[in-house]
């Protein structure tokens, strides 16, 4: 791999987190050359590892091993060091929950610094107020009466556990907040987390026998437009969908993929200025739900209007023999222009491209397992 | 009183290295909340939030393993801490 250039321009950096570790990978912003650093957490599942946009400089990772329990490491100097939080996400003592390991991280809103939330399996939202040093539980989702009705027992889990993922501040106003969890729903609080109601209306869930049920749903992956907030679209199990508030609607747009390679998937990634562009990655969902690229042959799909349809990107990608998929946090998009796209794949290669997904280039193979991958 | 405790290889980032440390407690549970104090972080990644031995994680007391955190220790007992390793 080649030696990013040092001086001039803005730098960019990918945190990689794997089934084995944390690795970063660094350019500028021409984005033609990368080098790659790391190991951090040799050994440790590094579920999610992002940084927070308000300041510039603190990343949490969240980390667990094989046999120590779940914890959350925190740099407030981009990566440099770490250190462990003094309180990390648990359920309340006596609850009789036990937090399996934390999955999901997100930067508070612009206008509570140091607030982060983090999303669990089995499903659970975690609070800080102290950028990641200790954190409590959010009683009004995790105490909820209805929660195990939303959610089913921790023992009815997805097959690597029920997440709690996809939590989402409306940038315009901190107290509305929306998560997504597999396996449960979408789910949205108007009071900062203190009440929740279901958002499920119009999406599919063929695992369950009611028909357009309130709640019981599997998003993978659901995101919120940062200049057009009432957009947002899903990934989920059965398709992909899109929802433009105050519908309570959501919108199906599995049509509009080709059929021979379907509308499911993990991620979804949306372009940083443009409400109507966003990527997904479709995966193999048919018969046992192989999640491989659907034949082998790799490719990102995008949509520049708003997913009535979807152009085929894989130019560069494998055309054929290529089984990885993506995780639903393995793929984003940096803020330059044009958008630079990433993927991280199940086989440890990261993919770049730099122009808006034409075209593909392999920035690094031979890593472990990804499981997300962010712009720093 | 005073115990010996054998830590193990993935818990020694915890314990700058050291694989023995010495520790007063009269019980395993006064033996891992010392270790927290010192060691602060450590507990959780052993014990979960319900106050129970992670699934991975085993304990033995002069070398017959401990099924809780509650029989009484003696003086000059060796506590091991023992991380069950699985999985690729």
């Amino acid at each position: 791999m080649a030696q990013a250039k040092a001086a001039g321009g803005r730098r960019l950096t990918l945190l990689v987190a794997t089934r084995k570790g944390l690795w970063q990978a660094h350019t500028d912003a021409a984005r033609r050359s990368w080098k790659l650093t790391g190991p951090q957490f040799l050994g440790h599942i590094v579920h999610h590892c992002i940084a927070d946009p308000r300041d510039g400089r603190t990343w949490l990772a969240a980390a667990r091993t094989g046999h120590l329990g779940p914890t959350v490491f925190r740099s407030s100097d981009r990566g440099r060091t770490w250190h462990e939080a003094k309180q990390p996400p648990a359920f309340r003592e006596g609850s009789g929950r036990v937090v399996d390991h934390t999955f999901w991280l997100t930067p508070g809103h612009a206008s509570q610094p140091g607030r982060w939330y983090a999303g669990t399996s089995p499903q659970g939202l975690f609070r800080s107020d102290d950028a990641g040093a200790t954190w409590r539980g959010v009683d009004g989702f995790n105490e909820h009466p209805q929660r195990k009705a939303w959610c089913g027992g921790d023992q009815d889990q997805t097959p690597d556990g029920a997440k709690l993922h996809s939590v989402l501040v409306d940038p315009r106003n901190a107290e509305h907040l929306y998560i997504g969890m597999s396996s449960g729903g979408v789910f949205e609080s108007n009071d900062g987390g203190a009440g929740w109601r279901p958002l499920n209306r119009g999406v599919r869930a063929d695992f369950i026998p009611t028909p357009d049920p309130e709640f019981g749903h599997d998003p993978h992956c659901v995101r919120l437009h940062p200049l057009l907030p009432d957009r947002l679209y899903q990934q989920n199990h059965c398709g992909i969908y899109r929802i433009d508030r105050p519908a309570e609607r959501w919108q199906d747009l599995s049509a509009a993929m080709p059929k021979s390679v379907g509308a499911i998937g993990f991620p979804m990634v949306l372009h940083p200025r443009d409400p109507d562009t966003l990527w997904v990655f479709p995966m193999d969902g048919s018969s046992v739900w192989p999640r491989v690229s659907p034949g082998g042959k790799p490719a990102v799909y995008r949509s520049v209007n708003g997913g009535k349809s979807w152009q085929r990107q894989a130019t560069g990608l494998p055309k054929t023999q290529a089984w990885f998929t993506v995780k639903r946090q393995a793929m984003t998009a940096d803020a330059i222009t044009p958008t630079g796209v990433y993927f991280g794949t199940t086989c440890g290669e990261v993919w770049s491209s730099r122009d808006e997904g034409r075209t593909w280039k392999c920035v690094t193979a031979h890593l472990p397992h990804i499981y997300a991958i962010e712009v720093a | 009183m005073a115990v010996r405790v054998l830590i193990p290889g993935p818990l020694r980032s915890y314990t700058a290295d050291a694989a023995v440390v010495s520790a007063q407690g009269d019980s395993l549970q006064a033996i891992v909340g010392e270790l927290d104090r010192r060691y602060p972080g450590i507990r959780f990644r052993i014990i979960d939030e319900q106050g129970a031995i992670r699934r991975h994680i085993k304990f033995f007391v002069n070398g017959v393993q401990a099924m809780s955190l509650e029989p009484p220790l003696r003086e000059r007992d060796e506590v091991m801490i023992v991380c069950a390793l699985s999985g690729g």
